[in-house]
């Protein structure tokens, strides 16, 4: 049977090419191309044949014994498709910016190689079965993310990574210490639906409680919690495709989704709520949600305004995770998804302003709208998504987790949804202004991609904002149909309340 | 299964044998005779494991005179391990040697016929049974040591050189006053003899010569305060040497250490003596880490790393002393497996290391700049086996840390999980030191040249290895069982 | 007193003594007879304690014997070793090496 070597397939169809482009010569340029697009290709390929799967009820499973009670497990199930359906997109489309954007640039090899590592270390934690198995693919992102981060080999650079290498292995060795504590306490576990620790003995309570605050503050880290978010700003020095997919979306993803995992599928969300860890987690998520977007607020830095709207926006998904209650748990999981594709379409965005024209800062932007139309108007599409304007994606988003709030009678979470909503407006709208309505200053800072015909910028740099933005657009739009994001988290909520009678 | 031939005492003669042969032939035919010989060497080890596995652990008379006239040869589940870990490591470093000494060949003629005798004394110390033996062994061991860290000569490796002697002659001068006292309390070196005669109401004399023996041994295995004589042996020999010291000499005293701690001297155990050897180990990685951190040459960081990694080998002891049984065997495991993964990523480290010192002319982490651009593969696996050192899964070095993590929280020991990730931690901070730098460009009016493909190589063969015994440990758990009463 | 411990008394002091040598002594030829005192220590008393009523024992002596001849080789090369060492020093101790600042050999 081939069945159970699927999920080990996904995770190889990155790592395998990437070991080879890492030893690559520099100028085999079509290889590396070839191998990257295979690599993409038969990974979407392969999450589609599981995709049905796992439609009809099945589950696949790799399971390798590593030490006698310690198990290597790659589960597909529904919550992990969800992730690992959205990386492996978005890094198709990340491959072939990252191609366009940096052409001619040196140690290429080296980039795609890590760039590969990354995306498996992404798809790794999406299907880890246990905790173990997500630690291991946790780290590997880390080890995998820092040399992109110092990729230019800057001082800047360099501090950076330090920064967030002293960041990301501190929160790891507080998810070991949580995961070894857990092991001793309950055995080895795997993920499940509904959780597996309310069967323990209530005396264990206590550590139980303690276990899952080392748990969440190491997640916590990649996932931007304040305070724990200071990397994140930091390491915007690095490339823009590395913003674009890592830092937007990959590594932060990582620290949210397992926050997902240990809530949903090792504690239980009903053992959660009675152990009392759902209030102070939506609490933190609160105040991440509106620190965030106050710091946004007073970045002239584009990256860096977008990093803060970033740590804000992740903590919606943790905070639809601590809204007890199916339409809360919707919300923060569909935000999984649709936060990644509108932040890597402005990401995308960024890098098309600073790699076309020299424009770092936000208030470089007068009137670009007139020379780059088609990557501003993407660019507008994903800010008015994460505003929330209805029907695109972010609206869709926003309203769960409102009903969600209501349905878990925690109605102060709509105050700070709304005032989100409000801070989300004033950090996008002068961008969006100044892009649409001001006149273009004489000079760019620094032009270095002329307008050629009807392309104002690399075709590679241009197609990919385009597509996630009408993406953005679509999964708003069709959110409702069958398959749609929505749709699958709908799935996955239905089958992580055991036994919640509303 | 088949009697001809015995692998266990051929793994002594013949490194014997090739070592005389390769002081006769040469360091160029030596050479690939060597790499031949330690080839077949594995081979054996690897039947021997298997014999083991099928059969369990087993005593060989040497020329069939047995005890106590002759000298018996025994092989349990631990020493097939070290045998193992042994030609494993062995194998890649003679190649990288190879590589190494026709680019630099200062000490090239008496590289050879010294490995064949350290390897002949390795082995022979493994699968010694009885205490005078181990005595003869331990010091053939030590002499060609010192012997490898003097061959490129030089005025700091002949003082580093000098200063090993006396501690390793220190050392065994300890033990074998040990051995004297037990003798004269027993009448008898044989472990097999005396393990059931010593009991805990053993004389005074003889608690003083496990204090002796044990150590004797600590100062052989650099365990903190005694790793003064350390990093200046292991980081001023030519690479290849560093590598064999760091991996596999410094094991053989620890694995003396672990098998009468576990075994003859078990009735002695307090937990005091353990906690106290314990909290060596937990100054070793704090000490040894800080001082890596705060190097500047690359090989001297390396070494003081292996000062840090000893110490995670004795944490093993407070937790497999007079603890619930599964936490014991939990600690057990994991302190072997550091052992092997050390080895392994030990020995890839100083090879990595030897390979950037080749390409830039000099040891100096300030001016590693290029190297990660021109040497990748040699970058990766230092970067990998920094992975097995700091503990990061999948890797044997997370492996030994998770064992071992499991065992102190059954036993209730949670101080040593402080100790343990803290170090991890440490690690990381030196680890990562080499490698930004390597990740800088090629600073102005330096030069990195390439090198010979087989010292890239043989050095990631290294670090695959240690990383892949992460994936794959079980077995070595299962060969590690054989012998050891459950 | 039987022979047996004045034999062990014995040895105990000249390991004593030859201890003290090898960690007080500078100079290198007076560390080298040290460590060779220090054995003749452990020797006596393996001899000494071999001994059951007089009678004498004659493992130990085989092993002492043994022990005999890896002394002398440990010797030889402590004596090789200082006399390169004088070459390239111009004395007959250790010098205080701060091996972190020096250049490396290769």
């Amino acid at each position: 049977m081939i069945d159970p070597w699927l999920p080990a397939l996904v995770v190889l169809s990155s790592f395998l090419p990437g070991l080879v482009i890492f030893f690559l010569a520099e100028e085999r340029i079509r290889l590396r191309t070839a191998l990257n697009l295979i690599g993409a290709f038969a990974k979407i390929a392969l999450i589609g044949v599981m995709l049905w799967g796992v439609l009809n009820d099945h589950e696949y499973v790799f399971r390798h014994t590593v030490l006698p009670g310690l198990d290597l497990v790659l589960k597909a199930d529904a919550l992990a498709l969800l992730f690992v359906t959205l990386s492996a997109v978005l890094w198709l489309f990340t491959t072939l910016y990252a191609i366009g954007y940096l052409e001619g640039a040196p140690n290429r090899s080296r980039f795609f190689g890590f760039f590969s590592l990354c995306v498996t270390a992404t798809v790794g934690v999406a299907m880890a079965g246990n905790l173990f198995t997500f630690f291991l693919f946790y780290e590997l992102l880390t080890l995998a993310t820092y040399p992109l981060v110092v990729h230019r080999g800057t001082e800047k650079a360099l501090r950076a990574g330090h920064i967030y290498l002293a960041y990301t292995l501190g929160g790891g060795a507080l998810l070991l210490i949580g995961t070894v504590w857990l092991y001793g306490v309950a055995g080895q576990v795997d993920f499940a639906p509904g959780g597996t620790l309310s069967t323990l003995t209530p005396d264990t309570a206590g550590q139980l409680q303690i276990i899952f605050l080392l748990l969440i503050a190491g997640l916590g880290v990649k996932a931007a919690l304040v305070p724990l978010h200071g990397w994140l700003p930091m390491a915007m020095v690095a490339p823009a495709p590395v913003s674009a997919l890592l830092h937007a979306v990959a590594v932060v993803k990582a620290g949210a989704f397992g926050i997902v995992r240990v809530v949903y599928e090792v504690y239980g969300i009903e053992f959660a709520q009675s152990l009392a860890l759902l209030l102070p987690l939506a609490i933190a998520a609160s105040i991440t949600i509106i620190w965030g977007s106050l710091r946004a607020l007073f970045q002239d830095d584009l990256k860096r305004r977008l990093a803060y709207s970033t740590v804000s926006q992740v903590a919606y998904i943790v905070l639809g995770v601590t809204l007890f209650g199916p339409l809360g748990t919707l919300g923060g999981l569909v935000h999984l998804v649709h936060q990644g594709i509108m932040k890597i379409t402005l990401f995308f965005c960024a890098g098309n302003y600073a790699e076309t024209l020299g424009i770092h800062k936000v208030s470089e932007m007068d009137g670009v709208g007139r020379r780059m139309p088609w990557t501003t108007l993407a660019f507008t599409l994903g800010a008015f998504g994460m505003i929330g304007v209805p029907p695109l994606a972010g609206f869709i988003s926003k309203w769960y987790l409102g009903l969600g709030a209501l349905e878990a009678g925690m109605p102060w979470v709509l105050a700070v949804l709304a005032a989100s909503s409000l801070l989300n407006a004033a950090y996008f709208l002068p961008i969006l202004h100044r892009a649409w309505f001001r006149p273009p200053s004489t000079a760019w800072p620094h032009e270095s991609i002329p307008q050629r015909g009807r392309w104002e910028t690399a075709p590679l740099l241009l197609l990919p904002p385009l597509a996630t933005a009408a993406a953005t657009l679509v999964v708003g739009l069709f959110a409702a149909s069958d398959f749609s994001p929505l749709d699958w988290a709908k799935l996955i909520a239905d089958r992580e309340y055991l036994q919640w009678t509303p | 299964m088949t009697d001809f031939p015995d692998p266990l005492p051929w793994l002594i003669v013949l490194p014997l044998l090739w070592g005389t042969l390769a002081f006769l032939l040469g360091p160029g035919r030596g050479g690939r005779l060597a790499i031949a010989a330690i080839a077949l060497q594995g081979v054996l080890a690897l039947q021997l494991a298997g014999q083991l596995l099928d059969d369990g652990s087993r005593v060989y008379a040497v020329g069939g005179w047995g005890a106590p006239l002759g000298i018996d040869l025994m092989a349990d589940g631990l020493a097939a391990v070290m045998l193992l870990l042994t030609q494993a490591v062995a194998l890649p470093l003679a190649v990288f040697a190879r590589g190494y000494f026709a680019a630099s060949p200062k000490g090239r003629e008496l590289f050879w016929p010294l490995t064949g005798f350290l390897l002949a004394a390795l082995n022979a110390l493994f699968v010694s049974a009885d205490l005078f033996n181990i005595y003869v062994t331990l010091e053939l061991l030590g002499l060609a040591a010192v012997g490898l860290v003097a061959i490129a000569g030089g005025r700091q490796p002949v003082t580093a050189a000098m200063r090993y002697l006396f501690a390793t002659l220190l050392g065994s001068g300890a033990y074998l006053l040990g051995v004297a006292l037990i003798y004269g309390s027993y009448g008898s070196v044989s472990l097999a003899v005396l393990t059931p005669l010593l009991t805990s109401e053993a004389p005074l004399a003889v608690t003083l010569a496990a204090a002796l023996i044990l150590t004797g041994l600590l100062l052989k295995t650099a365990l903190f305060p005694f790793h003064f004589w350390l990093p200046p042996a292991h980081g001023g020999a030519p690479a290849p040497v560093s590598a064999l010291l760091s991996a596999l000499v410094i094991k053989a005293s620890f694995y003396l250490v672990l098998r009468l701690w576990l075994e003859l001297f078990a009735p002695l155990a307090t937990v005091a003596a353990a906690q106290l050897i314990g909290a060596l180990g937990a100054a070793a990685i704090l000490w040894g880490s800080w001082l890596a951190l705060t190097q500047t040459r690359l090989k001297m960081l390396v070494a003081y790393s292996t000062v840090a990694q000893v110490g995670y080998l004795f944490l093993l002891f407070p937790l497999a002393t007079l603890v619930p049984l599964g936490a014991a065997d939990s600690a057990v495991q994991g302190g072997v497996m550091q052992a092997v993964a050390h080895g392994l990523a030990k020995a890839a480290m100083f090879a990595a290391a030897g390979s950037m010192i080749v390409a830039t002319g000099r040891d100096d982490i300030g001016r590693l700049g290029g190297v990660g651009a021109r040497l990748p593969l040699t970058l990766f696996s230092f970067g990998l086996a920094g992975v097995t050192l700091m503990g990061l899964p999948p890797s044997g070095g997370f492996s030994a840390k998770w064992l071992l993590l499991m065992a102190a929280l059954e036993s209730g020991q949670w101080w040593w999980v402080a100790v343990m990730i803290a170090g991890g931690l440490l690690t990381a901070a030196y680890v990562f030191k080499v490698l930004r730098r390597a990740f800088l460009p090629v600073a102005e009016g330096d030069r990195v040249t390439r090198v010979p493909r087989t010292l890239e190589f043989s050095a990631f063969a290294l670090a695959l290895a240690a990383i892949l015994l992460g994936l794959f440990g079980a077995p070595l758990l299962e060969l590690l069982a054989v012998g050891r009463a459950a | 007193m039987s022979a047996a411990l004045l034999y062990a008394l014995a040895g105990a002091a000249l390991f004593a003594i030859g201890l003290a040598g090898l960690l007080l002594q500078p100079h290198l030829l007076r560390k080298i007879l040290a460590f060779n005192i220090l054995g003749s220590g452990a020797f006596l008393i393996l001899v000494g304690l071999g001994q059951r009523d007089g009678i004498i024992d004659p493992v130990p002596q085989a092993m002492v014997l043994t022990g005999i001849v890896v002394a002398i080789a440990a010797t030889a090369l402590a004596l090789a070793l200082a006399r390169q060492l004088l070459d390239l020093t111009g004395q007959m101790r250790l010098p205080e090496d701060r091996p972190d600042t020096e250049p490396a050999d290769d």
